[in-house]
């Protein structure tokens, strides 16, 4: 049954597979204004997006994928001259990859209020030639998902072979098959949610007091003042980052090592554990590039997603909208987006006799597990691709 | 059991587009045979990585899940047909499953290695545990953790109420509709609930 070329390992032995290839940024600039679920608008915004693979003839190899809370539009390969500067999906996305760039056009963009190019609360209101700060409006899932469908109307892609997400980008992922019904054939959710639960929001909420409370934060306009609510940044990314391990991989990881000698130092202040510094590592490295406001934006956006609260909290009457064929992945040790809640998109799909399929990962990484390449998951997303790949009319150039 | 007069005999049982549950649905060869070849749609439901992998390879719906831990995925009557193809051997609470293969399926197929054919029968009166070609393990590392017969499975459907559309066995990819509790090593089961 399985053929050599889609074996997962066999990427190894493809050309390609360890030097990525040279991504480039664009920009496009929209100045009609985006309705935003929150009520007002937003106009004059810049979408910062790459592109891989060439769109075939009749558009229909378009692969669109959504980007998490700490990520971006360069999903795939490095910058010219940027040894190490890998996409976030890079082991998944590329020349004879999973999602195989020489078959799929594949499109990744920065979305709105994000801090990596798009036009977020560090640029100017067009109104007032002042920098947004905490004036940038709030912007939802739905938000987004309408600015990439203005994106992809400019691209000439009017519908999407598939549309590809993991946690917060597999929430967009799901909301394009109930906002643009007719322009997805697929959706790949992957360590998602239909919306947050109690806890999740609590954590949200605990990272945002941190920032907002940071006295460099300045109600949101620390721009004006020169400076940088560091401190806030730190803590909720070490929250985040708490909620994206499992327990077990972080004791695999740090156990109880002390970061100096054998014996403990008896300090209530100084680092002494290994897991310490890790977390202060990731936090000031975090704190370096990220902005406070996307942080508060980009969690709520995650807070305020629920499509089914329009329907009463029904979930299954709330994807009776979706079309597309879904493949849904978990992970076992996924505690932030654990597998009982991609069942319950699940459930609801099947509710609606929708075409989905499920596979939950027992990998041990937690939540962190979907940026990670692990045989099982990349075996499924690629057999999955390949199917898409067979119902594309035939590509113009001989394989 | 995978072989194809096996296969075929099943799916014969099966209407065309029906709508189709496959517990314990392996690489998913059975679904694709029905989708391909009688118009049916459903999924399949797998443990096992690897099938779960297969499955998708081959276009089949697939939904990897632990049937110990019950249907609750799935509505009353959300099927034509559930199949349980050389499932219920492996399941500790094979009745739990079966009467959950009749919640959600308006009727079922279960087909099983039956214990009673009577090369078992020979092996036990022998003194030993059977190790034959439907029945390839040893005692100790099998994973048949219920073996039943043709004539046990008729008790059970009676005792939760299953109305039997059709019993018969096979050997070979050929129907045994004689002496099946004897002359089969595998029983079949086409059953309704009330």
């Amino acid at each position: 049954m399985a053929k050599a070329s889609t074996d997962p390992a066999s990427f190894l032995a493809m050309p390609g597979f360890f030097m990525s290839f040279i991504a480039t940024p664009q920009f496009l600039h929209f100045a009609d204004p985006l309705p935003l679920t929150g009520g007002g608008s937003i106009r004059d915004y810049t979408l910062a997006y790459e592109t891989y693979g060439t769109l075939d003839a009749d558009g229909s190899n378009a692969v669109l994928v959504c980007h998490a809370l700490n990520a971006s539009h360069h999903v795939a390969g490095v910058y010219e001259g940027q040894p190490r500067s890998e996409g976030w999906w890079d082991n998944l996305i590329g020349p004879g990859k999973p999602v195989d760039t020489n078959r799929f056009f594949v499109i990744g963009v920065n979305n709105l209020g994000s801090c990596f190019g798009s036009t977020g609360p560090m640029h100017k209101h067009p109104d007032t030639g002042e920098i947004y700060g905490a004036d940038f409006p709030v912007v939802t899932v739905e938000d987004w998902v309408n600015a990439q469908a203005r994106l992809l109307d400019r691209l000439g892609v009017r519908q999407l072979a598939a549309v590809l997400g993991g946690s917060l980008g597999g929430m967009q992922a799901l909301s394009w098959t109930l906002q643009y019904p007719d322009r997805v054939r697929h959706a790949v959710v992957v360590a998602s949610a239909p919306n947050l639960t109690a806890e999740n929001i609590a954590f949200n909420e605990v990272a945002r007091r941190a920032i907002v409370t940071d006295p460099d934060f300045h109600g949101g306009h620390f721009y004006r003042h020169g400076v940088v609510p560091k401190r806030g940044l730190r803590i909720a990314r070490m929250i985040g980052h708490i909620t994206y391990l499992s327990d077990d991989v972080m004791n695999e990881k740090f156990g109880r090592q002390l970061r100096e000698g054998l014996a403990p130092r008896y300090s209530t202040q100084d680092i002494e554990f290994q897991i310490e510094s890790y977390l202060r590592y990731q936090g000031d490295k975090f704190s370096d590039y990220f902005d406070a406001n996307t942080y508060l934006l980009i969690t709520r956006a995650l807070d305020y997603f629920d499509p089914a609260l329009a329907h009463g909290g029904n979930l299954t009457l709330a994807l009776a909208r979706a079309t597309a064929r879904f493949l849904l992945v978990s992970f076992t040790t996924d505690w932030r987006f654990s597998p009982g809640r991609s069942r319950e998109i699940v459930k609801a799909l099947l509710d609606n006799r929708r075409d989905v399929s499920y596979a939950e990962i027992d990998a041990p990484h937690g939540h962190d597990a979907f940026l990670l390449d692990d045989a099982r998951y990349h075996g499924v997303i690629a057999s999955y691709f390949q199917r898409i790949a067979h119902e594309l009319p035939a590509p113009e150039t001989a394989p | 059991m995978s072989d194809r007069h096996t296969m075929h005999a099943i799916a014969r049982r099966v209407p065309h587009g029906a709508r189709v549950l496959d517990l314990g649905c392996g690489d998913g060869s059975l679904l694709a045979h029905l989708q391909r070849e009688r118009g049916c749609t459903g999924y399949g439901v797998e443990i096992d990585d690897a099938n779960v992998l297969a499955c998708v390879r081959q276009g089949v719906n697939v939904v990897q899940l632990n049937l110990e831990e019950g249907l609750a995925l799935f509505g009353d009557n959300a099927f034509d047909v559930v199949l349980q193809i050389d499932t219920l051997q492996h399941l500790r609470n094979a009745e739990v499953m079966l009467r959950e293969t009749a919640r959600v399926g308006r009727s079922g197929i279960v087909a099983f290695p039956n214990f009673a054919h009577w090369p078992n029968r020979l092996s036990v009166l022998r003194g030993r545990m059977p190790v034959t070609r439907r029945l390839p393990y040893q005692w100790y590392d099998t994973p048949n953790i219920r073996v039943g017969t043709f004539k046990d499975f008729e008790v059970l459907a009676t005792k939760n109420r299953l109305r039997i559309l059709d019993a018969f066995g096979l050997q070979d990819g050929r129907e045994v509709r004689r002496l099946p509790n004897a002359l089969a090593g595998t029983a079949v089961f086409h059953f309704e609930h009330d």
